[in-house]
């Protein structure tokens, strides 16, 4: 035997090992250009049957925010939904969320029938502001602190793993990455 | 009901797949008659349960069974039927269903029609095949399961994804995965001959119509998705290099290897170990890419919802599969006598170095496809590798392909004589340097790299004329004789040439549509006009319109040439409300000079849009010569050498007959 019928199975291995390490990136987590940077100046009306509507001003009024972007049509939004309701219910987290390109209608029925952890909403009809937040699917969830600098961005459902590990700590004001001007 | 029918018959299926891939092999190594034999109706079985289950899920679709989650997720009452249909693979689960019915059905395929096959050899390819099957039928069975039912059913489903809404991608992934899987057959072919420790010439004439035919599929399937990419995307392109696209594209490459070099192994008896490695990449490959699209490693448009543990699961698969098979092939490589060694300047010599270029473009699209995985492992920097990388490492290695696989037809076998081969192919040469100076002539100022895209083309769609003509003895013969000659002609060499004109045809395309494009970005008012190409667009202004599941907004821009109307044409961008997403529809009109194409984007608020205006010379040649490329392949399939049964009748024949 040669050495060189060992070449294939070499490269082979090379490539699973990468593959592997691969796994674990996760390349969807793109580090968002916005942390570090103010959320973007926005103003949007409350969801059909809610009182107070989101703005900007809203999360730079001093207490850390939790941003949660989600859609009656979207199925991972489900999925989070509980989480976000027992975080609610704690009552020491202020959790806002932005309803994004949603049947009026659509958001009020999904928010009657899976509960409501929101204490304030925006409806973000034709999906504007969410492309000023660079949202690219939903759910997305950020973190802001009380002067409105974008400290964490998390795509995808939310894990109880990640609001331990990665939110609940930044809410507390830990890790904090400071916004220039 | 019918979904947990389906559900059973997935299970089923993965019981048989276990029973088919053990069984025979310990039956053939043991000589255990019956243990053998359980091979064929294990694999005919396995093809019946996943045919009924496929049907199943297609039923709940078709029927808009919203108690199934996946129908749920992936489908809507208002979608036309053909979506409905299509969505049954427009998904992870239900496309993965589709890849093993399509593998099982292979595997049946060998079982029902390969009488010829030795009864040992038949029986181990189809125990890989059932062991490839009990990779993915775990994964389906396990993670993936297409008949979960949500409770309590939802009224209305989640819609598909408006870009897969659309014909030419409603065929693309079967087409794809006929080509995929169909590899899997030479894989499990590559196998039992290193179990077997023998490639011989019926070997080789075993496994060559089975990857013609993955080939041929694979390319129709990559051409419909080059071609919708070109029509829906609204980016005027038709190739982007994406990881997906590359996923299949890399198969297409090592088959295309595989097909020449098993000729080799047909009508020399050498280069056996090197065509079984090929066998083995080829479908590795293939597996490969289905690890891409669906462990989320790479970043790609095209990749599915992804799950990490499904990844794990794929490539815990992948390294017992590959890494099996390429230990096996360490092991037993060696005993696979190499055959004697062979003149450079010879048939089977232009073929390996056909196999060296090919395979060499192949590991550059493999490197560019792997490159941010490996960085971002490395170092955790996070790159795409666009398409300057590919154009600039593919292209130079295409060029010296592209000028011998003229060439090489025309060697004899053994020992070649260069310069009468070069004589026969005078007439090829002649018309490529006529070509390239008449486009000098025509177009100045193009570029020289044009113009050698324009000599090769020119030169690989004479050298397939030349080959024929050759063939025929048209101008050393009677006229009487050619069309005896013409009559007599083997299907496998007919198709040979016309498969090689079509990859001229295909550079001419891509040539010309690179190198006469015409583009124009404007921002359009209704009733303003831009002139580009030697047209005159004047827009109209755009209006509401209403298709089936979407809302849409159509522009209507006339087109004037030489102050005649000669079209109008009516771009949209459509929106859909489940899902909520917007696509673009590019209105193309293909005239003789080429494609007039427009896309029309957002508003820009001011009653205006943007129009993006291209005219594309030449690009139907692109997908035509794809079309060539198939049919030469399926002319070659019908070929009765091909036929899975003929070697022994040919043998009986050649008894009689003096060797070609």
């Amino acid at each position: 035997m040669t050495w060189r019928v060992l070449v294939p199975l070499a490269v082979f291995v090379v490539l699973a090992v990468a593959l592997a390490v691969g796994l674990t990136l996760r390349p969807r987590e793109i580090p968002s250009a916005l942390i570090g940077k103010m959320a973007p100046t926005f103003d949007l009306a409350p969801v059909k049957g809610r009182a107070t509507g989101l703005s900007s001003d809203d999360l730079r009024a001093g207490t850390p925010t939790l941003v949660n972007v989600f859609a009656s049509w979207c199925i991972p939004c489900r999925e989070e939904h509980p989480l976000l309701m027992d975080l609610a219910r704690t009552g020491r987290v202020l959790i806002v969320g932005i309803n994004q390109r949603d049947e009026p209608e659509a958001a009020e029925r999904w928010l009657a029938a899976f509960g409501d952890p929101y204490s304030r909403t925006g409806a973000d009809r034709d999906g504007r502001v969410s492309i000023e937040w660079g949202v690219y699917g939903v759910p997305e969830t950020f973190v802001v602190d009380g002067r409105g600098c974008i400290q964490y961005k998390h795509i995808s459902v939310l894990t109880r793993d990640v609001l331990e590990r990665e939110i609940l700590p930044r809410l507390r004001g830990e890790r904090q990455v400071r916004c220039d001007g | 009901m019918i979904p947990e029918l389906g559900h059973f018959s997935v299970i089923l299926a993965l019981v048989v797949a276990i029973v088919q891939g053990t069984f025979p092999l310990v039956g053939t190594s043991r000589r255990v008659p019956s243990w053998t034999a359980v091979a064929q109706p294990a694999a005919l079985a396995q093809a019946a349960l996943l045919a009924f289950s496929f049907a199943c899920l297609t039923y709940v679709y078709v029927t808009s069974d919203f108690s199934v989650l996946n129908v749920w997720q992936n489908s809507h009452t208002e979608k036309p039927l053909l979506y409905k249909i299509s969505g049954v693979w427009g998904n992870h689960e239900g496309s993965l269903l589709l890849w093993v019915l399509i593998l099982a059905l292979f595997g049946a395929a060998v079982a029902g029609f390969g009488r010829n096959i030795p009864p040992v050899l038949r029986a181990r390819v189809i125990a890989v095949q059932g062991l490839v099957a009990v990779g993915f039928l775990g994964l389906l069975v396990f993670m993936s399961n297409p008949f979960e039912r949500v409770v309590p059913a939802p009224l209305e489903g989640n819609g598909l994804n408006p870009l897969l809404q659309d014909p030419g991608l409603a065929f693309h992934p079967p087409f794809l995965y006929l080509g995929y899987v169909g590899f899997s057959i030479a894989f499990s072919f590559a196998i039992a001959a290193l179990i077997d420790g023998r490639v011989d010439a019926a070997w080789a004439r075993w496994v060559r119509p089975w990857t013609l035919a993955a080939w041929t599929f694979l390319t129709i399937g990559i051409a419909l998705g080059s071609w919708w990419a070109y029509y829906e995307l609204g980016w005027g392109g038709w190739w982007f290099w994406d990881p997906v696209e590359n996923a299949s594209f890399m198969p297409w490459l090592a088959g295309t290897a595989l097909l020449h070099s098993a000729i080799v192994v047909e009508r020399r008896d050498t280069l056996k170990a090197w065509t079984v490695l090929l066998a083995i990449l080829t479908f590795s490959l293939s597996l490969l890419g289905t690890f891409i699209v669906r462990s989320g490693v790479l970043n790609s448009v095209h990749a599915f919802a992804t799950d990490p543990s499904r990844g794990v699961f794929i490539l815990a698969f992948l390294v017992i599969a590959i890494g099996g098979a390429l230990t096996l092939y360490a092991s037993r490589a060696a005993k696979l006598a190499p055959g004697g060694l062979f003149a450079p300047i010879s048939r089977e010599g232009t073929l390996v170095l056909n196999n060296l270029l090919l395979m060499a473009a192949t590991g550059t699209v493999l490197l560019g496809t792997m490159y941010p995985l490996f960085l971002d492992a490395v170092t955790g920097e996070k790159v795409t590798v666009g398409p300057p990388f590919f154009n600039s490492t593919f292209a130079p290695l295409m060029a010296p392909l592209v000028i011998l696989m003229t060439i090489g037809p025309m060697l004899p076998w053994k020992r070649g004589d260069l310069s009468g081969a070069l004589a026969r192919l005078k007439f090829a040469a002649l018309l490529a340097a006529i070509t390239a100076a008449l486009t000098l002539y025509v177009t100045a100022g193009i570029p020289p790299l044009a113009v050698g895209g324009i000599a090769l083309g020119t030169w690989v769609v004479g050298g397939a004329l030349a080959d024929v003509a050759e063939r025929w003895g048209v101008g050393r013969v009677q006229w009487r004789d050619v069309v005896a000659r013409a009559v007599n002609t083997p299907r496998a060499a007919l198709g040979a040439a016309i498969a090689h004109a079509g990859v001229g045809v295909l550079i001419l395309g891509i040539t010309g549509s690179l190198a006469w494009e015409t583009e124009r970005l404007e921002a359009m008012k209704p009733g303003q006009s831009v002139e580009f190409a030697g047209y005159t667009a004047v827009f109209d202004g755009a209006r509401p319109a209403r298709g089936p599941n979407y809302d849409a907004i159509r522009g209507t821009f006339r087109i004037y040439q030489d102050n005649a109307l000669i079209a109008v044409m009516e771009p949209e961008t459509r929106r859909f409300a489940n899902p909520p997403m917007a696509t673009t529809e590019a209105a193309i009109r293909p005239r003789f000079g080429g494609d007039i194409y427009i896309a029309m984007g957002e508003s820009t608020g001011d009653g205006g849009f943007a129009a993006r205006l291209y005219r594309k010379p030449m690009i139907h040649w692109i997908w035509s010569g794809a079309l060539i490329m198939v049919l030469g392949g399926l002319l070659s399939l019908s070929d009765r050498r091909h036929r899975v049964g003929a070697p022994a009748r040919r043998a009986a024949a050649a008894a009689l007959a003096p060797a070609e």
